[in-house]
């Protein structure tokens, strides 16, 4: 599975992190990192981080 | 079980429970039924991005998912009726639907000042086509505009109204701060001195009598008398639950339709309600039932009704609300059920003055936090989010 977040879109409102921790997570300063390739294990976390995120800026690509 | 499901109203609700029917197991039809002629779209970027101009309409649209690919979507179309004992509903061409079950997603439309004065010029925000037309007006100039209303979306339009340079904003009141209704006094004084000092006009503690002008509003007239020069009105006083179609079922629609702890609706397995139309209990709080008006509710409210309705018995529902607003430069960022705990406000971190998060408590038990300001603050929510899971239920 691909994840793709668009960096442009996103406003680090962190609600994928408490959906998909595993794969999302904050720095210090409050912006978003994640995991872009994560395990197929992950899908149903990943599916509920994309529908949470409240500007719609994360894509799963396969 | 031929006719399938039935889903009413096709926005963020409607299109979570088509989804959360797939994924809960549910092989058979779906119709998705709205009256808009678009396909669901995000509203939180319309009082914000899209006013501004700095996110166009297109993107708005949600991603579509693979397992919906087969879903029906009838737009451009409004229910009338529903006979709940026949299960059928009727559309606006006559025409009846039959359904084995029914989500019921119709959400909210603005309510509406009845006082006298010509329509013209005066807006609302709520879908596509309202952000469309005021923003239009907006970016006018030398516009002049008047926002009835300091709740969330009135605070959020004044302030893209600032951004988009309109020297004239106002905002008409009659509670004597912004947002204190459901954020209490102590943030409502907070927000009101950064609206002004970045240039909202603020008129509080005076309620509305009618409008000025022939064709088209050209004053706002107080109770007081005061008459405000106004070109552009925008109303945000409240909204309504479109539920005048479900009337006539013995349903309480009291506010919105009521639902049981599972999200039923009238005590039929097969009908549900998602999104800020239903009025459910949660289990995490008093067992009260209440709307709750925030865009991560349909979203939680569609997962479980569709557990509901293919009858996987899902248990109590119990979401912890969240919402955010973004005015200005700055963000709300909201967990749990503020409104619940307005009685005992508490700095919890920082200072009203600048980033801050104030915890809202009932019985002496943390209900809600809410940080304004940037990032600092919203990583110190996000903290005590955890910590608002792990309360016990409060008592009736
Ligand atoms: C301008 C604006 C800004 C917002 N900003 C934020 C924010 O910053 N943060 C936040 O947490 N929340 C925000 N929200 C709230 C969030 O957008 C809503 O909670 C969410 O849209 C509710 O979705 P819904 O599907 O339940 O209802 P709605 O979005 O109201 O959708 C109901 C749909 O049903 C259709 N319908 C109604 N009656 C019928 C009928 N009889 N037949 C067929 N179709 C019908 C309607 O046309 C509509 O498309 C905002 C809302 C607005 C309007």
């Amino acid at each position: 599975m691909k994840v793709v977040v668009d960096m442009n879109k996103c406003q680090d409102h962190g609600q994928c992190v408490f959906a998909a921790p595993d794969v999302f997570t904050m720095d210090d300063d409050g912006h978003l990192l994640y995991v872009p390739d994560p395990d197929d294990a992950l899908r149903d976390e990943v599916e509920e981080a994309a529908d949470v995120c409240p500007l719609q800026a994360i894509r799963i690509e396969g | 079980m031929a006719a399938g499901i039935v889903v009413a109203g096709a926005s963020l609700g409607g299109l979570r429970a088509a989804e959360h029917l797939r994924a809960a197991g549910w092989t058979g039809r779906i119709t998705v039924v709205g009256e808009e002629p678009h396909m669901p779209y995000n509203r939180p970027p319309l009082s914000k991005e899209v006013l501004s101009g700095k996110a166009p309409f297109a993107s708005l649209a949600f991603t579509p998912k693979p397992a919906t690919a087969d879903v029906e979507w009838r737009l451009g179309t409004r229910i009338t009726a529903a006979r709940l004992d026949e299960r059928t509903v009727t559309l606006d061409d006559g025409s009846l639907l039959p359904y084995d079950g029914l989500v019921v997603a119709t959400g909210m439309r603005p309510r509406r000042l009845r006082c006298p004065g010509p329509l013209a010029g005066r807006h609302t925000v709520r879908t596509l086509d309202d952000a469309r037309r005021l923003r239009d007006e907006l970016t006018r100039p030398g516009v002049r505009v008047v926002v009835v209303g300091a709740g969330f979306i009135g605070c959020e339009v004044a302030a893209t109204a600032v951004a988009l340079g309109v020297a004239e904003v106002t905002v008409v009141d009659p509670l004597p701060l912004p947002m204190a209704g459901p954020l209490g006094e102590l943030l409502g004084r907070a927000l009101l001195k950064r609206h002004e000092e970045r240039g909202v006009r603020f008129v509080l503690g005076a309620g509305v009598a009618g409008f000025h002008g022939d064709e088209r509003v050209t004053g706002v007239e107080l109770s007081d008398g005061t008459v405000l020069a106004a070109d552009v009105v925008v109303e945000s006083v409240g909204s309504q639950a479109n539920t005048e179609w479900l009337e006539g079922n013995g349903l309480d629609l009291s506010d919105g339709v009521l639902t049981d702890e599972s999200l039923r609706v009238g005590g039929r397995p097969e009908v549900v309600a998602v999104g800020d139309v239903a009025r459910f209990p949660n289990a995490r709080y008093d067992g009260v039932p209440r709307r709750v008006e925030h865009w991560s509710i349909p979203t939680d409210t569609a997962k479980h009704a569709a557990k509901t309705l293919v009858g996987a018995g899902p248990g109590p529902f119990a979401p912890l609300p969240t919402f955010w607003s973004d005015q200005h430069d700055f963000r709300l960022q909201s967990f749990g059920a503020p409104a619940l705990g307005l009685a005992d406000v508490r700095v919890l971190d920082g200072d009203p003055a600048g980033d801050v998060l104030v915890g809202y408590h009932a019985d002496d038990r943390l209900v809600g936090v809410v940080a304004l300001g940037g990032q600092p603050a919203a990583r110190l929510a996000a903290r005590y989010r955890a910590h608002l899971l792990q309360q016990p239920a409060l008592t009736a």
